[in-house]
């Protein structure tokens, strides 16, 4: 059911099918990208080239091939994106489940907190935490330098939990007073095994929606940390869409159109197709629907 | 009524203190305000960085510091910021002016375009122009502000120039340097590229609010029979629809304010729009505690403030609901 009509989103299969040829690309990049990610196309003069056959999109100010340090540049934001989600749909899934079963005094303070944190502009909020948990020394060992793509992982692992579990601990709330719950504790099940087995696979929709959702959060808030000079200053041999768009910045009122262009355009369609398909998972995952057909 | 808004407030005292403590000790982790003031004055004598210390409240113990930087805020007495030793009050209040001009102009663009295309949609729901909204809506959610405005800005700016001589919108400043005086034509010619940016993200976000809401709104009974009552259909739609559609939906617009907020200061950013936005971003990037505290007070009552008035208005709207 769920799956034929996630298939009948089509915006949501083009999306799927852009995403993949992006990442097949992005995983081959030794293959597709024409250049290496620091390597000139040409000896100088060869900045600010116009898109041509020797470089299909164009040079930066140092003469680099922004189509090969697109791809670089998705790979790295990719991971970030992947990997961040993952750590904050883990905690927020967990603490929203076990706040929403359990309620109480728990319930009430993690919800305070996660308020206070989303009322609070995103940007703001982003770089004080950003601040603190650099300013931390005993962490360092985990998160590594503070210009790191470790670093950056970790601080949108934080920060996205709290979203997740808000939308997780509203599933649980409606799932624990139906029927199949309270069975599992009339046979004695235990609080573990009844979010265990029933609450979290019952969750499931919503879980890879805020996944996805996260995904997006987190790669856009990479780009926004590096557009405002505060991102990862990837070792030799990398670079991430949130540089490359950062660097767009620096080349509007020169009239560069190519390295504003192409960087801003990469980020849009991967968020759009990300965005779509958590959509069409939304739509598809719907209890609420599933009743109604 | 008026008691639940006197309680309210009460609470918002309490709320306000544990925030701004918060914050505080965050600041202080974070930007370490000791080192950034010695940073910014190098040659600074002993006294004078016990005198910076003193007066913003930076006592080793968080608790005790606290309150004194609040005794001195409250008192009026604060101190100056670390860069060029100037006053935080007139910088914070032209900032806050600014933005405030930003910020009101891109709600009411973008509410009042979002509350037509959300109508517009929600007309013949799965037909043609339902989804060209919806997907274009999609589209505006998903690009990020800062990317509008570097685009916009190379299109209206820089490449208006090349091709018809000069440029349709300036990109920075509230006024070309050196004017004086109040003049409003020049200040909306200043303000349009900036406010676009920020209405983009809110035509986006309250196009689809209002069209599932008012979706929700069409469906149900008693508008079925305020039809059956031989209303017309703009009565029915206007009367009857959109004022039950809006009750989510202004409480929605009270609690955003922080995404406008945020939408803000990186369009401010951008187009070096001198307000609270860039305020914050500079002063945050020297480390300057006197000038941040009183932005994040500030910041931190308009958040209680809005919440407040989206409670109230809630009620107003809908007479079902009970304040106690």
């Amino acid at each position: 059911m769920a799956i034929r009509r996630f298939l009948s989103h089509k915006a949501a299969v083009t999306s799927c099918i852009i995403l993949g040829v992006l990442t097949l690309f992005v995983i081959l990049a030794p293959f597709t990208a024409r250049y290496g990610v620091n390597e000139s196309v040409q000896m100088p003069p060869n900045s600010f080239l116009t898109p041509r056959a020797q470089a299909w999109l164009g040079t930066d100010d140092i003469g680099r091939d922004l189509y090969s340090r697109l791809i670089y540049g998705v790979r790295v934001s990719l991971v970030i994106g992947l990997a961040s989600a993952l750590i904050s749909v883990t905690v927020g899934s967990l603490v929203g489940a076990v706040a929403g079963f359990r309620g109480g005094k728990l319930d009430d303070i993690m919800m305070r907190i996660t308020d206070l944190f989303l009322a609070f502009p995103f940007l703001v909020t982003l770089l004080i935490v950003r601040s603190v948990l650099g300013a931390m020394s005993w962490i360092k060992p985990l998160t590594g330098e503070m210009n790191s793509i470790r670093f950056i992982i970790i601080l949108f692992g934080i920060f996205g939990w709290m979203g997740v579990a808000r939308i997780i601990r509203g599933q649980v709330l409606s799932l624990k007073e139906r029927e199949f719950i309270e069975a599992s504790r009339a046979v004695g099940a235990s609080r573990r095994y009844i979010i265990r087995r029933h609450l979290l696979p019952n969750s499931i929709g919503p879980i890879m929606v805020s996944l996805t959702f996260s995904v997006v959060g987190a790669i856009t808030g990479e780009a926004t940390l590096a557009f405002f000079g505060y991102g990862p200053q990837a070792g030799d041999g990398a670079t991430s869409l949130g540089n490359l768009v950062g660097a767009a910045k620096g080349a509007v009122q020169t009239g560069f159109w190519w390295l504003a262009v192409f960087p801003c355009f990469t980020l849009v369609i991967i968020a759009l197709s990300i965005n779509f398909i958590g959509d069409a998972l939304r739509d598809a995952t719907d209890t609420q629907l599933d009743r109604g057909e | 009524m008026i008691r639940y808004i006197l309680r309210r407030l009460a609470w918002a005292l309490p709320t306000m203190l544990i925030v701004t403590f918060l914050v505080y000790v965050a600041l202080r982790i974070g930007t370490n305000p000791v080192e950034s003031y010695k940073r910014s004055n190098p040659r600074v004598t002993p006294e004078k960085i016990k005198q910076y210390i003193d007066i913003n409240g930076l006592d080793p113990n968080y608790v005790l510091g606290y309150f004194r930087w609040l005794n001195n805020f409250v008192t009026g007495n604060w101190p100056r910021s670390i860069k060029g030793s100037r006053e935080v009050w007139p910088a914070l209040k032209d900032a806050m002016a600014n933005t405030l001009r930003l910020g009101i102009a891109a709600t009411v663009v973008g509410i009042i375009f979002g509350l037509i295309f959300g109508v517009l949609a929600s007309i013949r729901p799965g037909g043609k122009r339902d989804i060209a909204i919806n997907t274009g809506a999609f589209v505006g959610i998903s690009i990020p502000p800062y990317i509008s405005a570097i685009l916009l800005q190379l299109l209206f700016a820089v490449y208006w120039q090349r091709w018809f001589g000069s440029s349709l919108f300036p990109t920075s400043g509230v006024y070309p340097a050196g004017h004086t005086g109040f003049d409003l034509f020049l200040m909306l010619k200043f303000m349009a590229l900036p406010t676009i940016v920020v209405a983009i993200q809110i035509v986006a976000t309250y196009s689809r609010y209002l069209r599932s809401s008012l979706l929700d709104v069409l469906n149900s009974d008693y508008m079925r029979t305020a039809r059956s009552k031989g209303i017309s259909e703009r009565r029915v739609l206007i009367h009857h629809g959109m004022r039950n559609a809006l009750i989510p939906i202004v409480t929605l617009a009270a609690l955003d304010l922080g995404s406008i907020v945020g939408g803000l200061i990186i369009s401010e950013n951008i187009f070096s729009y001198p307000g609270m936005g860039l305020y914050f971003l500079k002063s945050f990037g020297d480390g300057d505690f006197p000038l941040l505290m009183p932005w994040m007070v500030i910041i931190v009552a308009s958040i209680l403030v809005f919440n407040l008035i989206a409670d109230i208005s809630y009620a107003w709207l809908d007479p079902r609901i009970r304040l106690e």
